[in-house]
C-alpha cells in the first residue's frame, strides 16, 4: 500500500490556545484511518486544517498528499484533489431536496441553466449507492438524521473523492443507522476509498479501524496498527493516558419512596401538522433519588415528550397532566417550568443550548440568572465564580471562562450547556442525549454527575439512544415508540434484548 | 512597553510586548473606533482651521446630534435584540407635529404635552412590539409599515403645514444652558465642574473595574494601554467641557444625554435585563430554553425605542422651533449607521451603548466638518455611506483574522 498522506509537524495556534503542537499522522492508500482522542485533543482541528478550511499559512507544518506538498488555500483546492470533509454538524440546506442538496455549488447545469433531469438522474444513482431508499424530490427537512448523513456522503461522492474525512459521522445516528453507515465505509473501502474517521463510539472504531492515530492535548501520542485486533481498552488508554477500569460509576440505588413527578394522559400534536400525535397517551412518574431512563429509537417522540413537558417549547395541542411532589404544576412557559423545579438538557446544543457567541462565563448563569445578581444588578465576581467552578468541576478545556463558546470544541460546548443546567439545581433534571460526542474519559464523569444528584435526592431522567449508558446508569426504564410508553422494567431485568424485542412487539401490533 | 505591569516585572520585555500587540490585536474594535473618532476630529479639527473645536461650533455639534443620539440608544437595544427599527425617523416627525398641534394650537402647557408625547412614543413602540414579538412579524415589515403610517399621519396632523413657534420655556429644552450659580462674566464654572466631576467619575469607575477583573482574573489590558486610554477621555472630557464653559455652559439636552448614556450603559452592561436581551440576540431559542422571556423583552424593547424617539422628537421640535411635515425624514438611516458604525452585529446579539453613541458622534463630525468646509450634501452622503461601509467591513474581517 502507497502512503496517500502524510501529515508532517502540524502546529495550529488560535489567540491564547494551542490547538495543535506538532502533530504527525500518516494515512495509507485504501484504509480506514480512525483518529481518536479526548474532546478538544485537537482532531475536528487537524482535519479542518487537512482540508482548507485554515488556509495554508494559518498553521505550520506540511501537508504531503500523493507525493506533494500541497498548499490548500481554501476547501475547494483540497476538494479539487478529491479530500472532502463531512463536518462534525452537518450542513444542509433544509428546505432543498435531496438532489438540490447533492448538486448545491457542483450543479449539473449547461451554460448556467440547471439541467433537472441529469440532476435527478445522477442524485438516483448516488441515494442508490449510499443505499438510501428516498426519491431525489424529498426535502431533506423531512427526513431523519441517519437519512441526511447518507445524504451528506452522497453529495461527497458527487465529487469524486479519494480521501473522505467523516468528523463523527454517528454521533446523532441510532445503531442501526450507524452499522449501516460503517458497512457502507467498508464497502468503499474494497472499491479502494481511503477515508478518516472520527468516532468517540470505540466500539465502532475497533470494528472498522486498519490504523488508529491518538491525539491527546493537541500532540499524536500513539499510532495504532489494527491488523490483530484491537481492543477498546487499548485505545482509551493511550487516549486517557491511563487505563480506565470501570466505564461506569458503582451503582447505589438511591430511590425514594416519594414521586418527584407524575404525568398522566400526555398527548402531544405536531407543530404543523396538527392532525398527527407525535406522544399519545403516555404516563409516568419519576422517583426523588431515581435515575429514570427513556430508551427507544431515534424518531420515538422522546426528545418532543421532554420538550412539550418543558413550558410546552414543542408541539400544540398538548394535553394531559403533570404533578410535581403530589400537586398539580403548571408547565405552561418555561419560566413556570424552571420554577416548578424542572430541567431540560437539550440534545442539540447549538440551536437550543448554547448562545454561542457569548463567552462560557455568560452562558453558565443563563438560567438563573437572578442567583449571581443583586437585585437587577449583575454581579460579576459571583458570575465570574460560577462559571469557573463549574469549569473546573466538569472539566471543560478552555482557555478561560472568558473564550466564546463557539470555539469550544464539541464535547466541551455540551458540558457547558450541563452545566447551566447543573447550576440552575433543579429537582428533576431531564437530560437528553447528554453524552452525544462526548469522549469516554469525560462520560465516566458525567455519569458520575448523574449518580450523585440523585444520590443528593433529586430526580434525572435521561433519554439516550445508546442502551448500553441506558443499562448503566439508570434504576427503571421506560420504553418508548412511536410516541407510545410500550414498556416498563427495572434496569436490573433488562437487557439490550429485552428493550429491543418490546420494541419490535409493540410495532407488530399497530 | 517597559511599563506594563499585568504580565509580571520579570517577564522579558519581548514577551510583555508580544502580550500587548495581542491584546491589542483582539480588541482593535473597541480601540480602532475611538481612535477613528479622533482621527476624523483631528482632520476636521486641522482642515477647518481651527473651527471645528471652537466653543460655539463644539456646543453646536452636541445640539445637531443630540436627538441622533438619543435614538441610537434606543436602537442599539433593538439591534442587539436582533431587530431593527425603520420607523423611528417618521415617529420622530410625528411626535414633533403631536406635541407642536397640543401646545400651539390647542394650549395644552407643555410638561403636560411633553409628559403626553412620550407616552405616545411607548404605545407607538408597543404596538409595533406587540406584532413582531408575539406574532413574530419580521421587525424589518412592521416598522417599514409604521414608517410610512406615521409619515402620513405626520402630514395629516400638520394638515401639510408647519405648525409653530412654540412657548419660549418649551425651547429651553434645547436652547437651554445649564444655569450657573457662580455668576461669573462669561464662564460657566458650573458647567467645568460638572465635567470635572465626570471625567474623575469614569476613571473611578474604570479603575474600580479593572481592579474587580483582576480579582476574577480575566484578561486584563496591558497597563499601558489602560493609563493611556482612561488619561485621554479624562483629559478630553475636562477640556471639552472647558470649551463649553467658556461659551454659554453645558447645554440642557447634553445633561439628558449624558443621563441616557449612563443609565443605558448600566442597564446594558450591568443588569439581568441587560443579559438576556445580549441573550435573546444572540440565540432567541436557547435563550428562551433558559427560561427568559424574550417575547416580553423584544416587546419592551420597541416600547423603549418609540419612548426615546418620541423624546428625541420633542428634542427637535424645540430646536427648529416648528413642526414640519418633512422633519424626521431619513433619520432612521443615520441612526442605524451609527450603531452599526459602533460595532453592533446585524445578526444581534453584539454591540454596546457607548460604541452607538461614539458612532453618531462620528457621523455628527463629519456632518458638521464636511458643512464647514463647504462640501455639498451630495458628496457628503457618498463619504458618509462609504465610512459605514468601510466600518463593517473592518468588523467582519477582523473577526475572521480571530
Ligand atoms: N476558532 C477557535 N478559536 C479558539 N480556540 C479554538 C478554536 N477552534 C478550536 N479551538 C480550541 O482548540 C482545541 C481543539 O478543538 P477541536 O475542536 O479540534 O477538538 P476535538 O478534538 O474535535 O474535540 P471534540 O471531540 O469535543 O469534538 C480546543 O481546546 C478548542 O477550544
Ligand atoms: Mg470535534
Amino acid at each position: 500500500m502507497a502512503t496517500l498522506l502524510e501529515m508532517r509537524g502540524i502546529t495550529k495556534t488560535f489567540p491564547g490556545v494551542k490547538a495543535l503542537d506538532n502533530v504527525n499522522m500518516k494515512v495509507e492508500e485504501g484504509e480506514i484511518h480512525a483518529l481518536v482522542g479526548e474532546n478538544g485533543a485537537g482532531k475536528s482541528t487537524l482535519m479542518k486544517v487537512l482540508s482548507g478550511v485554515y488556509a495554508h499559512g494559518s498553521y505550520e507544518g506540511d501537508i504531503v498528499y500523493d507525493g506533494d506538498v500541497k498548499a490548500f488555500r481554501g476547501i475547494t483546492d483540497s476538494e479539487d484533489v478529491g479530500i472532502i470533509i463531512i463536518h462534525q454538524e452537518l450542513a444542509l440546506i433544509p428546505l432543498l431536496s435531496i438532489a438540490e442538496n447533492i448538486f448545491l455549488g457542483n450543479e449539473r447545469a449547461n451554460g448556467g441553466i440547471i439541467d433537472w433531469r441529469e440532476t435527478e438522474r445522477r442524485a438516483a444513482e448516488l441515494i442508490e449507492r449510499v443505499g438510501l431508499k428516498e426519491t431525489p424530490r424529498t426535502v431533506v427537512d423531512d427526513l431523519g438524521l441517519g437519512k441526511q448523513q447518507l445524504v451528506e456522503i452522497a453529495k461527497a461522492l458527487s465529487k469524486d473523492v479519494r480521501l473522505m474525512i467523516l468528523d463523527e459521522p454517528t454521533s446523532s445516528l441510532n445503531e442501526q443507522d450507524s452499522e449501516k453507515l460503517l458497512d457502507l465505509l467498508l464497502e468503499f473501502k474494497k472499491k479502494g476509498m481511503t477515508s478518516i474517521l472520527i468516532s468517540h463510539k470505540l466500539n465502532e472504531i475497533s470494528r472498522v479501524a486498519d490504523t488508529i492515530t491518538v491525539l491527546r492535548d493537541g500532540s499524536t501520542v500513539a499510532r495504532l496498527d489494527c491488523k490483530g485486533g484491537i481492543s477498546e481498552d487499548d485505545i482509551i488508554r493511550d487516549m486517557v493516558g491511563r487505563s480506565l477500569d470501570d466505564r461506569y460509576p458503582p451503582k447505589v440505588d438511591h430511590t425514594k419512596d416519594d414521586v418527584a413527578m407524575e404525568v398522566a394522559n400526555w398527548t402531544v400534536h405536531h407543530p404543523l401538522h396538527p392532525e398527527r400525535k407525535v406522544v399519545e397517551n403516555v404516563s409516568f412518574h419519576v422517583k426523588r433519588g431515581e435515575v429514570l431512563g427513556i430508551a427507544g429509537l431515534m424518531g420515538a417522540g422522546r426528545t418532543e415528550l421532554a420538550m412539550s413537558l418543558f413550558g410546552r417549547s414543542y408541539g400544540r395541542d398538548i394535553s394531559g397532566e403533570a404533578s410535581i411532589n403530589g400537586q398539580p404544576v403548571d408547565l405552561s412557559s418555561v419560566r413556570r417550568a424552571i420554577n416548578a423545579g424542572l430541567a431540560y438538557v437539550t440534545e442539540d446544543r447549538k440551536t437550543y443550548g448554547l448562545v454561542l457567541d457569548q463567552t462560557i462565563r455568560r452562558n453558565v448563569p443563563l438560567a438563573k440568572l437572578d442567583a449571581v445578581a443583586d437585585g437587577l444588578v449583575v454581579n460579576k465576581s459571583r458570575e465570574a465564580e460560577v462559571a469557573e467552578r463549574y469549569r473546573k468541576r466538569l472539566n471543560i478545556k478552555s482557555s478561560s471562562i472568558e473564550q466564546e463558546t463557539v470555539n469550544l470544541s464539541g464535547g466541551n460546548q455540551q458540558k457547558v450547556v450541563l452545566s447551566k443546567w447543573l447550576f440552575a439545581d433543579p429537582d428533576i433534571l431531564i437530560l437528553d442525549e447528554p453524552t452525544r460526542g462526548i469522549d469516554v474519559g469525560a462520560k465516566f464523569e458525567i455519569y458520575t454527575v448523574i449518580r450523585d444528584l440523585a444520590a443528593s435526592g433529586k430526580a434525572v431522567i435521561v433519554i439516550s439512544s445508546e442502551m448500553p449508558e441506558l443499562l448503566g446508569i439508570t434504576d427503571r426504564l421506560y420504553v418508548m415508540n412511536e410516541g407510545r410508553f410500550v414498556g416498563e422494567m427495572p434496569t436490573s431485568e433488562a437487557s439490550q434484548e429485552r428493550i429491543m424485542s418490546t420494541i419490535i412487539k409493540s410495532g407488530d401490533r399497530t | 512597553m517597559s511599563d506594563t505591569t499585568n504580565t509580571g516585572a520579570s517577564a522579558p520585555a519581548g514577551e510583555q510586548a508580544k502580550a500587548s500587540w495581542r491584546f491589542l490585536k483582539g480588541h482593535l474594535r473597541e480601540y480602532g473606533i475611538l481612535f477613528a473618532l479622533i482621527a476624523i476630529m483631528a482632520f476636521f479639527q486641522i482642515a477647518t482651521g481651527g473651527i471645528l473645536l471652537k466653543p460655539v461650533n463644539l456646543t453646536n455639534l452636541i445640539l445637531q446630534n443630540s436627538y441622533i443620539v438619543i435614538m441610537a440608544i434606543g436602537m442599539l437595544l433593538v439591534i442587539v435584540a436582533g431587530h431593527i427599527d425603520l420607523s423611528v425617523g417618521s415617529v420622530l416627525g410625528f411626535i414633533g407635529a403631536l406635541a407642536a398641534v397640543m401646545i400651539v394650537n390647542w394650549d395644552v402647557p407643555y410638561l403636560l404635552a411633553g409628559i403626553i408625547c412620550l407616552a405616545a412614543g411607548a404605545v407607538i413602540g408597543m404596538a409595533q412590539g406587540f406584532w413582531i414579538a408575539y406574532f413574530r412579524i419580521p421587525s424589518f415589515i412592521v416598522t417599514l409599515a409604521g414608517m410610512l403610517v406615521f409619515k402620513g399621519l405626520t402630514l395629516w396632523l400638520l394638515a401639510g403645514q408647519s405648525v409653530g413657534p412654540f412657548p419660549s420655556q418649551f425651547q429651553l429644552i434645547s436652547s437651554g444652558f445649564l444655569a450657573d450659580p457662580f455668576g461669573m462674566d462669561g464662564f460657566n464654572l458650573l458647567s467645568l465642574l460638572i465635567g470635572i466631576a465626570l471625567a474623575v467619575g469614569l476613571l473611578v469607575l474604570s479603575i474600580r473595574s479593572r481592579q474587580s477583573q483582576a480579582k476574577t482574573g480575566a484578561p486584563a489590558e496591558p497597563f499601558a494601554f489602560f493609563a493611556a486610554k482612561n488619561a485621554l477621555i479624562f483629559v478630553a472630557i475636562i477640556y471639552m467641557s472647558y470649551l463649553m464653559a467658556d461659551f454659554r455652559g453645558l447645554p440642557n439636552v447634553f445633561i439628558v444625554m449624558a443621563l441616557l448614556i449612563a443609565i443605558y450603559s448600566f442597564v446594558t452592561a450591568r443588569t439581568t435585563v441587560g443579559r438576556r436581551i445580549y441573550a435573546i440576540g444572540g440565540n432567541e431559542k436557547a435563550a428562551t430554553l433558559s427560561g427568559i422571556n424574550s417575547k416580553r423583552l423584544t416587546f419592551f424593547t420597541f416600547a423603549n425605542m418609540g419612548m426615546l424617539a418620541a423624546l428625541a422628537g420633542l428634542v427637535f421640535a424645540a430646536r427648529l422651533n416648528t413642526a414640519t411635515p418633512k422633519a424626521g425624514a431619513t433619520f432612521e438611516l443615520d441612526v442605524i449607521a451609527a450603531v452599526f458604525i459602533g460595532g453592533a452585529s446585524m445578526s444581534g446579539g453584539v454591540g454596546t451603548v457607548v460604541g452607538a453613541v461614539v458612532g453618531a458622534f462620528i457621523m455628527g463630525v463629519m456632518n458638521n466638518g464636511m458643512s464647514i468646509l463647504g462640501i455639498g450634501i451630495d458628496w457628503q452622503q457618498v463619504i458618509k455611506g462609504l465610512v459605514l461601509l468601510a466600518a463593517v467591513i473592518f468588523d467582519v474581517m477582523n473577526k475572521q483574522k480571530g
